[in-house]
């Protein structure tokens, strides 16, 4: 078995973690998610939608945001057919693979919602 | 000798965004026999029971999603007719030398128009499953570490020109049309294709942007290892997609999962046994839903967006 290298419900296992909101913009909806989780992962583990659910390992792009409020870090790499460094630049990322630092407000732009980065 | 031409799908390249996180989970999560790297950083893989060297190769890359999906045909005779036959289609198609994929003879390769490098080869090293070929044990070690299938069994690939996918599948390599989910104008939206005696050894769907992976399947014997593969699945926090249940399509019992990089994966069971004659079972695009997840009858959004 592999040793638990926590790409979704890692609250469990990691040390030091508080709650923080994760606000979605167009809806105003919002959910408290561990900053020791992914974004994302967060919002599906509470039931909650807003944000499509996708492959939760940075491959699909389905869960694609803008980040407009708020810290955050990534903890996965993101496959670049989908986010280049100047969408990371401007906060556009994979919600699988950030993990927030604090209240976080985000715009959904995946399938759905696109091109709200690109010029 | 009934199978003939195409025996079997051979071997998946897959891009990972990371290689030692996909090599723990292609090895100990699923359960793929450690094959070995190659100088080009190409990690190799097979499942338990297969016999060739390998049937799964992953490399890192910056992009997810599958470079390339081969069969193995039954000679070298075949391999050169099938590489005329393609030329005279109209289909470009280049040779790889042998050894530049380990224990691997000569490839042909060619793209689709959807986007994909589908290649044909002959040879490639028997190294057997390690159970012998004489008075062998019915299984051993390596079919019980991680979710262990037993076999490749087929991918489902998308893009944009299903029709000539399924033209060339069909009127060149000699597969045969299993089901098919078809829209109300007749439009063709996913064909199951079979080279063997199973539901299917590649599928193709109709996809906006081409190139792109839906999943690659792999074998389990029985419907209780497809549970014991949820299992393992949940114990190692590997995002699920569907399942565990039965399609009604192939009337496989499936799940359906995703890497540590975003490629879809399947692990399934069952279906039935597929021939040339019978005729194809034909699924009107409104029936999609209990086609794909027999038991809860319900579209699954993921099943057309969610492509690496
Ligand atoms: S869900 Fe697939 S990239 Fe985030
Ligand atoms: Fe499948």
């Amino acid at each position: 078995m592999e040793t638990q290298k926590g790409n979704t419900t890692s609250v469990m296992t990691e040390e030091a973690y508080e709650y923080v909101k994760i606000t979605i913009a167009e809806t105003g909806e919002s959910f408290d998610c561990s900053t020791n989780e992914s974004v994302l992962e967060g919002m599906r583990r509470l039931g909650k939608r807003g944000i499509p659910v996708g492959c939760r390992s940075g491959g699909c792009s389905v869960c694609k945001c803008q980040v407009v409020k708020g810290e955050y870090h990534q903890h996965r790499p993101m496959s670049t057919e989908y986010i280049s460094k100047q969408e990371l630049e401007e906060n556009c990322v994979l919600t699988c693979c950030i993990k927030p630092k604090d209240n976080l407000e985000v715009k959904v732009i995946g399938k759905m919602h696109k091109n709200v980065c690109e010029k | 000798m009934a199978i003939t031409g195409v025996l079997r799908p051979g071997h998946a390249q897959i891009r990972v965004l990371d290689l030692e996180e996909g090599v723990k989970f292609y090895r100990d999560v699923l359960g793929l026999v450690d094959m070995g790297r190659d100088s080009q950083g190409r990690h190799y893989f097979k499942a338990w029971d297969e016999r060739d060297h390998h049937s799964v190769l992953i490399r890192q890359a910056d992009k997810t999603g599958i470079d390339l999906f081969g069969f193995k045909v039954d000679s070298e005779a075949t391999l050169e007719k099938f590489e005329k036959d393609l030329q005279a289609y109209g289909v470009t198609t280049k040779r790889i030398p042998a050894g530049e994929m380990m224990n691997t003879g000569e490839r042909v390769q060619f793209t689709l128009n959807n986007g994909h490098a589908i290649e044909l080869y002959a040879d490639k090293k028997d190294v057997g499953n390690g159970l012998g070929y004489h008075n062998p044990k019915p299984w051993g070690p390596d079919a019980e570490r991680g979710i262990a299938p037993t076999r490749l069994d087929h991918a489902l690939l998308a893009g944009g020109d299903l029709d000539q996918a399924l033209d060339i599948f069909v009127n060149v390599l000699g597969f045969y049309l299993v089901e098919e989910v078809v829209a109300p104008d007749g439009m063709k939206i996913a064909v199951w294709l079979s080279c063997s005696n199973k539901t299917h050894d590649i599928a193709f769907l109709r996809h906006a942007e081409d190139g792109k992976l839906h999943h690659v399947s792999f074998w389990l014997e029985t419907w209780e290892k497809v549970l014991r593969a949820a299992d393992i699945m949940s114990m190692n926090d590997v995002p699920v997609d569907i399942g565990p249940t039965r399609h009604g399509i192939t009337r496989g019992a499936t799940i359906y999962a995703w890497d540590r990089s975003g490629n879809r994966f399947e692990t399934f069971s069952g279906g039935y046994p597929a021939y040339p004659d019978h005729a194809v079972i034909t699924w009107p695009v409104e029936h999609l839903p209990e086609g794909l997840d027999y038991a809860q009858r319900k579209l699954h959004e993921t099943f057309l967006t969610v492509f690496s």
